[in-house]
């Protein structure tokens, strides 16, 4: 089977990644009793001839057992599982920037939000970090194998930008500094703690309540 | 039935039009990329962007309906303006949005000069562009032998995505990635597999895709256009044939609703190369076991030599499967006057044209398939035999409205059916009502009892005919308001010499074809005969092909691009082939030759020109003298048909075409078929593993 090139983009780092070479994919892809089982619930969740409807779940859970990342194999056995062409799968994993088309960092894959509000707030600097820590270009693992980064499209953080998504948890308010103890932690195995890295609550002001702040 | 005002004229449409129907309706034009009348709305080219009175912005009118418009104020329809300034403001905004990734290279396009977007940039698009950065470039895709892609030209409008899924049957295209990163492709780039992928190149608007045979080949306004009918199958689709000088450059689908809609398969569009190669272009002479090239003369005085000196009874004709009806009309007036009935059709042995024409056409006609509900398939594989007949099947079975059975072997025919056996003894217990598909066919308000050309043709035909014919009288197919006997003809000839009567008047093909009962043989185009040793064969065809090596006097002949010919397609419609170039060197048309040869042998035929051979065959039968219409077939021969009976065989029904891409001579010679058929092969190799 021949595997395209990923496409050549000069202008911006591309989005389209297509499934990657040949040599690292697998060859076949199975799911685990606990994870077919989970499908089989999805898939009972809609109306027969409406199984396609699963196939967001589904891939998912191949992602999560397959080191965060679809692989050719896993895309060509949830198709089958849901009676869908392959291409339709292809289709959403190559669509939503949650699926990964390559192997990813074993320790982190982390994805920076580079739309406006975080990147006026420095997600360019962020970038920069991923850059020298991790490797020049997204996509790619690191020397060790443990990391690797992309930039996506808003992550729905705004107020607390600029921000960052590894597997399932967001990490926001971050600076360079910040930005570089989350990524140790994850190194070290001292996984830090989730939302704002600044020790402001949530999205509350930062520095503290600016109004309400009278008893009555 | 709504009233709408468009562009300040009142009209009525039906409610559940959308707005670019209403102004078509209206006589106002739309521009359009991603709207196609024959598939689903995508609504995301903008380019139809029109103005409805009281809204903030332009609406897509392709995806928004008439029902949805608002009234005004006090009730009046709702305004619509297709030529307001803001229409033509929105429409130059898509146009330059459209235009930012679309490349400059219109000079070296294949789509130059019939590209809706160079069309459509001529009224909305601006003179200069004010876009300094790069351009987008995307890599081209390889989608197999018919079509080539150039991708950077992608304006994404999802055609082809939806035609592959919809009409095809066989969802292999795709979007892939998101916004200014998506691009169209199969998946990992494997080669269309569809037998009306050719269609993909005529519904992309830009020259994303175009024709991989015709590449660079010629420029559309260089070409001469012929309007004609094509013969590679039994359904007479309408086509365009393209020529530059004496050279057939290409085939295009023409808009017949009744028969092709607008698709056309790929051997019908892509068989074009094979016009070229491997033609006898002059006659020849078997001398000392060697075929020779001959004058016309010493070919025609080779015959009459043979023919002297034996029984004119033992003279027979078999006609090919792309033979017109003025010649077989020609050849079996000859025959006749040598004293020999003879004659016979290719598959034609088990029908009897005696019985009346509609115990051999298909009497729902092709449009009737979108009334049917039910359909038995019995040994036939319409995907193969018909694949643009199989895309209306296809579509009625998309509306949710088709119930659809097969007895035959279990194939791929794009839509989902009920297996109801592989052999005659499932379709016994459908016609004794045993099977579950049985009841459904009866409880049927329109069904159709489709009997394939392949289960025809077996040894038990006949009593697969007469019994289909009881099936369809048992479940009250056949009525005075609908008529679900239909038989799929895989040839253009079969219908128009069962018309004629050149066949079943004496021996049968088989009888012909059994060693000791002929001594002279006429070919008429005929190459999927075995004719046995000893009998002198005459070759009157156009290509090299295995009748023309068994021959021993070849006389060679026009192709359908090169004659003007009647044809009968399988539902019974009259139709008349153009010609659009000349026969290659000494080749002549086919009835030319026979009328020419019967001169020579002293049995002069009575007519001097086409017309006048065109008139005697109307005289003859009248119906074929009314061109595109269908003489319908009478209830009382399928009545008759199903009283003949018959027994049955065990054997299981076997496909009737091996090979889609190489089914008739002309598709042999063609290595653009032979590439198709390669890979397609080699998917199945694939899908076996």
């Amino acid at each position: 089977m021949q595997v395209p090139r990923a496409a050549c983009n000069e202008r911006l780092e591309s989005h389209v990644r297509p499934p990657s070479r040949q040599d690292l994919q697998p060859a076949s892809f199975a799911f685990t009793d606990e994870n077919l089982a989970f499908a089989k619930a999805q898939i009972a969740k809609y109306p027969e001839g409406r199984q396609a409807s699963a196939v967001i779940a589904i891939l998912w859970r191949a992602q999560e057992q397959n080191a965060g990342w679809v692989s050719e194999a896993a895309i060509r056995v949830v198709a089958d599982m849901l009676g869908m062409p392959y291409i339709r799968v292809l289709e959403i994993a190559t669509f939503y920037t949650m699926f990964q088309l390559q192997p990813v960092g074993k320790k982190a894959h982390v994805q920076v939000c580079g739309t406006t509000p975080c990147r006026l707030r420095g997600a360019e600097e962020l970038i920069e970090v991923c850059k020298h820590r991790i490797h020049h270009d997204p996509f790619h693992l690191s020397k060790d194998g443990d990391f690797s980064w992309e930039e996506v499209e808003c992550l729905g953080a705004c107020v607390n930008a600029p921000m960052v998504q590894i597997w399932k948890d967001t990490y926001e308010d971050l600076t360079p500094e910040s930005f570089g103890k989350v990524l140790d932690g994850f190194a070290t195995g001292n996984l830090p703690t989730p939302g704002p890295q600044n020790g402001r609550q949530f999205s509350a002001p930062a520095g503290g309540p600016t109004t309400l702040k009278e008893k009555t | 039935m709504t009233k709408i005002i468009i562009d300040g004229k009142e009209i009525d449409v039906p409610a559940e039009y959308t707005l670019l129907q209403a102004c078509e309706a209206a006589g106002a034009e739309i521009p359009r990329f991603c709207y196609h009348e024959r598939l689903s709305i995508a609504g995301n080219c903008r380019m139809c962007l029109v103005e409805v009175k009281g809204g903030p912005k332009p609406v897509a009118s392709c995806a928004w309906g008439v029902r949805d418009c608002r009234p005004g104020p006090k009730g009046e329809p709702p305004e619509i303006s297709t030529r307001s300034p803001m229409v033509k403001k929105a429409r130059e905004g898509v146009m330059e949005f459209l235009l930012i990734n679309h490349p400059l290279d219109c000079p070296i396009c294949d789509q130059g000069g019939e590209c809706d977007l160079q069309d459509q940039a001529m009224g909305y698009g601006v003179d200069t562009s004010r876009y300094a950065e790069n351009k987008r470039a995307v890599e081209d895709k390889y989608l197999g032998a018919l079509v080539k892609t150039s991708m950077t030209r992608c304006i994404q409008c999802t055609r082809c995505v939806r035609f592959s899924a919809e009409v095809c049957g066989v969802p292999e295209m795709g979007a892939i990635g998101r916004g200014e990163d998506m691009e169209i492709t199969t998946y990992l780039e494997q080669a269309l597999s569809s037998e009306l992928q050719g269609n993909l190149v005529d519904i992309c608007p830009v020259g994303a895709l175009t024709s991989k045979p015709y590449a660079f080949a010629a420029r559309p306004w260089e070409l001469g256009k012929t309007q004609s009918i094509d013969v590679m199958d039994g359904l007479g689709s309408a086509i365009r044939v393209d020529t530059r000088g004496r050279e057939v450059m290409r085939i295009l689908p023409r808009i017949n609703d009744s028969v092709n809609e607008e698709w056309i398969s790929d051997k019908t569009r892509h068989v074009v190369d094979g016009l070229r190669t491997q033609r006898l272009d002059r006659p020849y002479v078997r001398e000392d076991g060697k075929l020779r090239p001959a004058t016309w003369p010493e070919a025609f005085k080779a015959i009459a030599t043979r023919l002297a000196r034996i029984d004119g009874k033992r003279v027979g004709a078999i006609a090919g499967d792309l033979a017109a009806v003025e010649e077989m009309y020609a050849l079996k007036d000859l025959l006749a006057k040598l004293g020999s009935t003879n004659v016979a059709v290719q598959g034609g042995d088990s029908f009897d044209a005696r019985l009346g024409r509609a115990s051999y056409l298909f009497n729902p006609t092709i449009a009737g398939i979108e009334q049917a509900d039910a359909i038995l398939i019995i040994g036939a594989n319409p995907r193969k035999e018909a694949a643009v007949l199989n895309a209306r099947i296809r579509k009625r079975w998309r509306s949710g409205q088709l119930k659809v059975g097969l007895v035959g072997p279990k194939v791929d025919l794009t839509y989902a059916y009920e297996h109801i056996g592989a052999g005659t003894d499932s379709l016994s217990d459908v016609a004794a009502g045993k099977h579950s598909f049985a009841t459904a066919f009866r409880n049927a308000k329109n069904p159709i009892v489709l009997v394939g050309a392949g289960a025809a043709a077996r040894h038990d035909g006949g009593a697969i005919l007469a019994l289909a014919a009881k099936i369809a009288m048992d479940v009250n197919a056949v009525r005075d308001d609908w008529n679900g006997f239909a038989v799929l003809h895989d040839t253009a000839s079969r219908v128009g010499a069962l018309d004629i009567g050149f066949n079943g008047t004496g021996l049968t093909g088989a009888q012909m074809t059994t060693f000791g009962t002929m001594d002279v043989m006429f070919l008429l185009g005929a190459d999927e005969v075995e004719i046995p040793e000893g009998v002198f064969t005459v070759y009157i065809g156009t290509h090299g092909d295995r009748g023309a090596h068994r021959a021993d006097v070849i006389l060679p002949g026009a192709a359908y691009t090169e004659k003007s010919g009647l044809y009968v397609n399988t539902e019974g419609r009259v139709q008349i082939a153009a010609r659009a170039s000349f026969p290659p060197g000494e080749a002549r048309e086919d009835w030319a030759i026979i009328r020419a040869l019967s001169e020579v042998l002293g049995r002069k035929l009575g007519y001097d020109s086409l017309a006048a051979l065109r008139a005697e065959i109307i005289k003859a039968v009248p119906h074929l003298g009314r061109i595109d219409q269908i003489e319908a077939g009478k209830i009382a021969d399928i009545k008759a048909l199903a009283g003949k009976g018959g027994s049955l065989e065990k054997a299981p029904f076997k496909p009737l075409i091996d090979d889609f891409y190489l089914t008739n001579p002309i598709a042999r010679a063609s290595a653009v078929m032979a590439e198709c058929s390669r890979l397609a092969s080699g998917q199945m190799l694939t899908a076996a593993e």
